[in-house]
């Protein structure tokens, strides 16, 4: 099949970018998004140009590194996976493809596609840790969990922490990470230490870095190649609300 | 942690503020409905109402004054997060947006924007009275204000009543987001409760909707006059 790409393409962080076309002729429908990118980086290359840049690295769904909005969509229109993952079945022979990275003030663009994550590695580095002894790891049995409890922090720990909420949502808002990360260490007994101070400092890093606020329109959970519910956010607000209520109480 | 700081500056500290305020409006909206649909119940029910209202000035402006606190603390925090969320994406995107997204909720501050105005119109028309200045005057056999008859005298002008409901229109847009938002913004939604939450804010907002829209259809239909 034939493919004709809009590919944003910018030098630095400073510099203004803009889209430029390129063919992607003779590709398979087997091809995955970045096994397409890669063809057109060989013949660019091949050509003397400059190759375009993009994000990733385990190529199957599970490290978060790919993030490209393809056709206005972070990851593609296929619901529940990441660029990686994406075949080019889903698209139409002599299809145009507009490609853009993620687009938020919290992540300049490094290059291309490319973009700077490290807002939230900033918001990890908050709060988004247990206190642990060191030495041997405690016997599984010794800590128990209820079935449902660890379920649902699964589904919150399910986060690859790829931006793709942050990319869809109209405001920019970390919401559904940082509400992934805060229940899932607030609902099990590790994470219990921390509880209060967690959220609290999740959040002001989350709006240090300047992220927008959650409108409630549930886009992130659509887009999310994980599919965490938006109810995270819900009982992030209410983990939020506890602790600052309980911190009144306190003599600090 | 101050807590007066928290609910200001952080993002979800806002979003509380919204939420509650929010709320608050919507109570003072269903008032607002009950008050306005003894119109049915004839000309004496509804003067006696606005009778009783103003027999307390004392009482009255405290409720005004309370009401726009309410309402200017609602649209501060809406404009304080707009601009905020307008400079998380400095850069906007070619294709968008999101086709998973309701109509209703990512244009909250367009439809906010649309009510601040008509809501302004609205008490300079029927409580400050400077849109049709006469219809302040009437009065009933006991020597009451007649809203009764305020409201037929205003509604039987067509692009009076028309703009009116399509100011009602845009509150039920504004309502049915804005109302289920309420929950989640609070923390009080869950998987459990989520579908009756959300039946419940577009129920809520579509008997709002229908309740006002009633008025200046039965006045302009001559079923009320």
């Amino acid at each position: 099949m034939n493919l004709k790409l809009r590919i944003w393409r910018q030098k630095n962080a400073d510099t203004p970018g803009h889209f430029v076309e390129h063919d992607a002729p003779n590709v398979t429908p087997d091809m995955s998004f970045l096994e397409l990118l890669d063809t057109v980086n060989e013949e660019l290359t091949l050509q003397g140009k400059e190759p375009i840049a993009f994000d990733s690295d385990c190529r199957e769904g599970i490290c978060g590194m790919c993030s490209l909005v393809i056709n206005g969509i972070p990851h593609g229109h296929i619901k529940g996976t990441t660029v990686c993952q994406l075949h080019l079945r889903h698209f139409q022979d002599g299809q145009t493809i507009t490609v853009e990275p993620w687009r938020a003030r919290p992540f300049p663009v490094i290059k291309d596609l490319i973009v700077d994550r490290g807002a939230f590695d900033r918001i990890i580095q908050a709060g988004g840790y247990i206190s642990v002894s060191t030495g041997q790891a405690i016997e599984g049995n010794a800590l128990p969990i209820p079935k449902d409890t660890a379920e649902l922090a699964m589904d919150a720990a399910a986060c690859i922490g790829c931006g793709a909420c942050v990319a869809v949502c109209k405001n920019a808002s970390a919401a559904l990470f940082v509400a992934a990360k805060v229940s899932h260490l607030a609902l099990l007994p590790q994470g219990q230490r921390e509880r209060e101070r967690r959220v609290w400092h999740m959040v002001k890093a989350m709006d240090a870095a300047g992220f927008g606020s959650c409108s409630n329109t549930s886009a992130c959970e659509a887009v999310c190649p994980k599919s965490i519910s938006v109810e995270f956010i819900g009982r992030m607000n209410r983990e939020y609300m506890k602790s600052l209520i309980k911190a009144q109480f306190k003599n600090t | 942690m101050n807590i007066i700081k928290a609910l200001f500056q952080s993002t979800i500290g806002k979003k509380y503020v919204m939420a509650v305020t929010g709320l608050l409006l919507f109570g003072y909206v269903i008032l607002h409905l009950l008050g306005n649909l003894q119109i049915y119940m004839g000309p004496n029910a509804i003067n006696g109402y606005g009778a009783l209202l103003h027999s307390r000035p004392a009482l009255l402006w405290l409720a005004r004054v309370i009401l726009l606190a309410i309402f200017l603390t609602h649209v501060g925090t809406a404009i304080a997060l707009t601009l905020e969320n307008w400079a998380a994406r400095p850069i906007a995107y070619t294709i968008g947006p999101s086709p998973y997204t309701t109509y209703a909720s990512r244009t909250m501050f367009i439809s906010g924007v649309i009510l601040f105005c008509y809501i302004v119109y609205h008490v300079l028309h029927l409580t400050v009275g400077v849109v049709q200045p006469g219809i302040m005057d009437f009065k009933d056999q006991l020597g009451r204000p007649s809203i009764y008859r305020m409201l037929v005298a205003a509604f039987s002008n067509p692009w009076i009543a028309l703009s009116y409901m399509v100011a009602m229109g845009f509150l039920y847009f504004h309502l049915s987001h804005g109302i289920s938002s309420f929950f989640q913004s609070l923390g009080l939604k869950n998987r459990a409760y989520s579908g009756l939450i959300l039946g419940f804010a577009l129920g809520a907002a579509l008997v709002i909707f229908l309740g006002f829209l009633s008025i200046p259809l039965t006045v302009l239909t001559g079923l009320v006059k």
